[in-house]
């Protein structure tokens, strides 16, 4: 029989609906996989097997009943620990988190049960999302399944991981600054960040709001654009929520599949290559750009002078929000709460010891540099000017983008790092993220990838990007770049992954 | 700080020789349905902690979206202090810790408010008319509430623990900040207070919210700050907080008045700083030093989009506002005939909807003035209540004056009637019936008094023959306590005189 944790999240959903195999046996397929392999990799804080099951068995049943059912149903997936979940745990990797059930659903959350996908369980990740190798995780690393001793990318190193181990077929992850597609790169599987208001945020615990965007984890283009089509869409909940329908994903998907991108004008952003970027970055992401030229592209290369500074304007506007979304963990009505023992009790001394207590260093540190950027005498000077270049950068991807209609570059400089390389030094762990940063600061969409191995035997990411309410021209390039790739390889990357 | 404050300048002595400058934060709750940024209700006097949602209670993930129905009401404030309208507005985040913001920060409008720049006349009893300056109306959630437990008094200081009810946070609020009032001189508190109750008078008006003192759905923080003359820069201000009553708002202006003049007059500085105010004495303590100069780190809220109310809404609603408190007050004026001062008083004495009612049920603006501003303020005052609170409506002030004006009975009688109503016993027409008390228009029970009267009478009746009519009143007057006073004292007239010839 076919080993079901093998197939793509499009293929196994043809699989269940043409009756050759039934949920709960995908479900518990997965479950097994989680319970042979998360042992070495620890991609799930938590597992949901229950649950999953429960609802496998009840999509089976309708299925069964002859009941219209999402495409996607009975298909399993994963969720990133930082959407909210009824009923199960969501910590955000944060011990200050710690036992807090959720008395509800994430929109997003609420979108995948009604839709019948199994959810496997709760992801690991940096604490709040802040990091980008999953190491900040008050709960343990996350092991990159091509190298066990190396990072799986982060924040959303557990989804992406999960994936990459054929643990879930689908995943849901959330991007600050690249959390969705840096881990992507470095697992070499596919990660999309939305445009900003495309996926609702409701029930996302807020890291930086006018940046945070859920979307999809997965093995191929075309799950993320089935996935994307799911999570997406107007959300009445969400303030900054998009109110226009989501552009065809799927059908840009199968579109691009075709191979052909006669008239397709692709931007080569002069800032995000060259110093600082590995050889085999570099050259797996020329080569890509060759195939993309095969393929009926027309490639010229494009300066946003603004992107230099983009690292700089991030960490100041993410702190600042994140500072004042983080403050609500105050022991005072969830999650962790810790005594003072000594001194008085009091709320403000209570508030002082459970954010001593339940925040990791590198959450501290952020909410410290946020409170100092928006404090008087120095709002103008740190928030105000990360504003005005982000003002810049967006600036530079209207002009970039007048004269294409996308973007590309290598989704990260490098390849996944070892273990504990770079956490004793937070602005080398920063400039993983130099090249997915701008998408975030202008709110344009972003995919990564996998296009290749680098020297050292890792995978690599080619990062796509287009222009707001766009989505539709990722899937489209990225799904003819993922094709012409693999009749190159003549197998999916992740086939050449070493055994678990 | 450690600076004793000397005794209290008399107030007349103080406004003599220092000018007083006030400026007023009003905060209104509005009566929407529901909360400011999501879908939890908002009544009064709900269980606490029911009426919340994920939003109220800032769990995590949570996310605001603006009340479109508060917007409205702020814009509607907005037009009736006569204040422009932002084409597009910002909310903020106020970052601060404190249990009973469930975020550690208030949402609020910092820079961009939704209104500015306007303007209200405050009348005063004796009629003059102060302009107060409005600077801005902006949107806000209210906080929650907490109860100290144990300690004295229920203050956090030497409390055991603290409850917290999150019903109340997110409530929508409405803050109307005004430009520093001047030129009220001596008048200043009347002013202060005139100005609150006027905007109350809006707010009821506008139907924005119950506005009820006494709920907190208004509350007030008064500044007040003194100068040598007019023409001198302002002075350092105090900030006295929550003050929850109009003759507060009047008291704390006082007391503040008095006590920075005997700051002044010791040659000390006034600090800055909030005060409490207290409702038992009338004076005013400082309040939370603000040692680290509270920093609250505003900064645009990233999670809602700008409030752009368009133009042609915003004109939809101005055509729909209904008459102000003040215009109407003037159509009234005007129709009732009513001289300056008597206006004023039916104004003073909250008697201007019962007037107004009981003219729409049929009585002339006189007669339902004189029953208002008369018998029954009189009544009212014995018992200490308010007029609209006596057991009578207008309508049945009309169906009196009915009564009357159609002769079934008189004014005396009339005043009986109003005894059997607020007693409980029914509507005028029932109480007349009820106790018999119709005027006696068959002159046969009549005739048979006044020749009773006339008989105990003989010398006046002589008088009367001879030509003076004068001490006829002492045969009516005989007569009126024979039946009791339920005769028409017209017609015993007439019989009177006919009788003696």
């Amino acid at each position: 029989m076919t080993d079901l944790t093998r197939l793509s999240a499009a293929e196994l959903a043809a699989t269940l609906a043409a009756g050759e195999a039934s949920s709960v046996e995908a479900t518990r397929a997965h479950l097994d996989r989680i319970a042979a392999v998360d042992g070495d990799v620890h991609a799930f804080l938590h597992v949901n097997d229950e649950d999953a099951l429960a609802t496998a068995a009840d999509v089976d049943a309708r299925r069964a009943a002859g009941e219209e059912l999402h495409p996607l149903a009975g298909v399993p997936i994963a969720v990133k620990d930082v959407v909210v979940t009824q009923g199960m745990p969501s910590t955000a990797g944060s011990k200050i988190l710690e036992g807090w059930i959720p008395p509800y659903d994430a929109t997003l959350v609420e979108r995948i049960r009604a839709a019948g996908l199994p959810i496997l369980g709760k992801t690991n990740m940096d604490e709040f999302a802040m990091g980008s190798s999953t190491e900040h995780s008050a709960y343990g690393n996350t092991h990159n399944p091509w190298d066990l001793d190396r990072i799986p990318g982060g924040s959303g190193g557990g989804s992406a991981a999960a994936v990459a181990a054929f643990e879930a077929p689908l995943a849901i992850g959330t991007d600050t600054g690249g959390s969705i597609r840096q881990p992507g790169a470095v697992t070499g599987t596919v990660g999309v960040k939305p445009t900003y208001g495309g996926v609702s945020r409701y029930g996302l615990i807020a890291m930086a709001s006018s940046l945070d965007q859920a979307g999809p984890v997965t093995r191929t283009v075309l799950d993320s654009a089935l996935l994307h089509e799911l999570i997406g869409g107007h959300d009445p909940r969400d303030s900054t929520s998009i109110p226009e329908p989501l552009p065809p994903l799927v059908e840009a998907a199968r579109q691009g599949a075709l191979g052909d991108l006669s008239g397709l004008r692709v931007g080569v952003v002069t800032q995000l290559q060259g110093e600082g970027y590995q050889p085999g970055v570099l050259a797996r992401f020329h080569e890509s750009l060759e195939l993309l030229t095969k393929a009926g592209a027309e490639v010229v290369e494009v300066s946003c002078p603004s992107f230099d500074y983009a690292l700089a304007a991030y960490y100041l506007i993410m702190p600042a929000e994140a500072s004042s979304n983080l403050a609500k963990f105050d022991g005072m009505r969830f999650g962790l709460r810790v005594e003072p023992t000594d001194g008085p009790v009091t709320a403000e001394r209570v508030m002082a010891a459970t954010r001593g207590a339940g925040f990791g260093d590198e959450v501290k540190r952020r909410v410290v540099l946020g409170t100092y950027a928006l404090s008087a005498g120095y709002y103008d000077a740190y928030y105000g000017s990360a504003q005005k270049v982000r003002t810049l950068i967006q600036r530079d991807f209207a002009a970039a983008f007048a004269k294409t209609d996308v973007l590309v570059s290598p989704t990260a400089p490098t390849t996944a790092f070892p273990l504990g390389e770079k956490l004793d030094d937070p602005l080398a762990m920063y400039l993983n993220d130099v090249a997915t940063i701008p998408a975030n600061l202008a709110g344009v969409p972003g995919i990564s990838v996998p296009n290749g191995l680098s020297d050292d035997g890792l995978p690599v990411g080619f990062q796509i990007l287009a222009p707001a309410k766009a989505d539709d021209r990722l899937y489209r390039v990225g799904a003819a770049l993922e094709s012409a790739l693999e009749s190159t390889w003549g197998a999916p990357l992740l086939s050449r992954a070493p055994e678990l | 700080m450690s600076i004793t404050t000397p005794a209290l300048v008399a107030y007349d002595d103080a406004v003599r020789r220092y000018d007083p400058v006030i400026g007023i934060e009003v905060h209104v709750e509005l009566g929407t349905r529901t909360k400011m940024f999501c879908a939890a209700e908002q009544s009064f006097g709900a269980e606490p902690n029911t009426q919340t949602t994920p939003v109220s209670l800032g769990l995590p993930g949570a996310l605001p979206v603006v009340n479109g129905t508060a917007v409205e009401y702020a814009i509607r404030i907005g037009l009736a202090l006569n204040c422009q309208i932002a084409e597009s507005c910002r909310f903020a985040r106020k970052n601060y810790f404190y249990p009973d913001v469930p975020k550690n920060f208030q949402t609020s409008q910092y820079d961009e408010p939704i209104a500015f720049d306007g303007w209200l006349d405050v009348e005063l009893e004796d009629g003059t008319v102060h302009r107060v300056e409005i600077e801005r109306a902006h949107m806000e959630e209210d906080a929650g509430k907490n109860t100290h437990v144990g300690g004295s008094a229920g203050r956090i200081h030497g409390a055991e623990y603290s409850l917290v009810d999150y019903n109340r946070a997110g409530v929508p609020l409405v803050e109307i900040v005004t430009r520093p009032i001047t030129g009220a001189g001596e008048r200043a508190p009347e002013v202060a207070r005139a100005y609150v109750q006027a905007l109350r008078d809006i707010f009821r008006v506008l139907d924005v919210s119950e506005a009820r003192m006494e709920r907190g759905n208004v509350r007030a923080d008064v500044n007040l700050s003194l100068r040598a003359t007019p023409e001198s820069p302002l002075g350092t201000r105090t900030e006295t907080k929550n003050v929850n009553s109009f003759r507060s708002v009047e008291r704390a202006v006082r007391y503040e008045v008095s006590r920075q003049a005997a700051i002044l007059d010791a040659g000390e500085t006034v600090i800055q700083e909030t005060r409490h105010f207290h409702e038992e004495d009338g004076s005013t303590s400082p309040g939370r030093v603000k040692s680290d100069a509270e920093d609250y780190r505003y900064f645009p809220e990233p999670d809602l989009v700008p409030v752009a109310p368009s133009r042609e809404w915003v004109e939809e609603i101005r055509a729909t506002l209904p008459e102000l408190p003040q215009a109407r007050r003037r159509r009234l004026h005007d129709e009732w005939g009513f001289a300056d001062a008597e206006m004023r008083d039916v104004v003073n004495a909250g008697a201007l909807d019962l007037i107004e009612a009981t003219v729409a049920a049929g009585a002339t603006p006189a007669a339902a003035r004189k029953w208002w501003m008369g018998e029954l303020a009189r009544r009212a005052k014995q018992e200490e209540a308010e007029l609209a609170d006596l057991a009578i409506t207008p309508a049945q002030i009309g169906e009196l004056q009915q009564l009357v004006d159609s002769g079934r009975i008189n004014d005396k009688i009339a005043r009986q009637v109003l005894d059997g109503v607020l007693a409980g016993e029914g509507g005028p027409e029932e109480v007349v019936v009820a106790r018999g008390l119709e005027v006696v228009s068959d002159d046969g029970p009549l005739l048979e008094a006044i020749d009773a009267a006339l008989a105990a009478q003989p010398d006046i009746v002589e008088k009367v023959r001879g030509g003076n009519q004068g001490p006829v009143g002492a045969i009516i007057g005989a007569v009126m306590k024979a039946t009791k006073g339920q005769a028409d004292a017209k017609r015993v007239r007439e019989l009177v005189l006919e009788r003696i010839g």
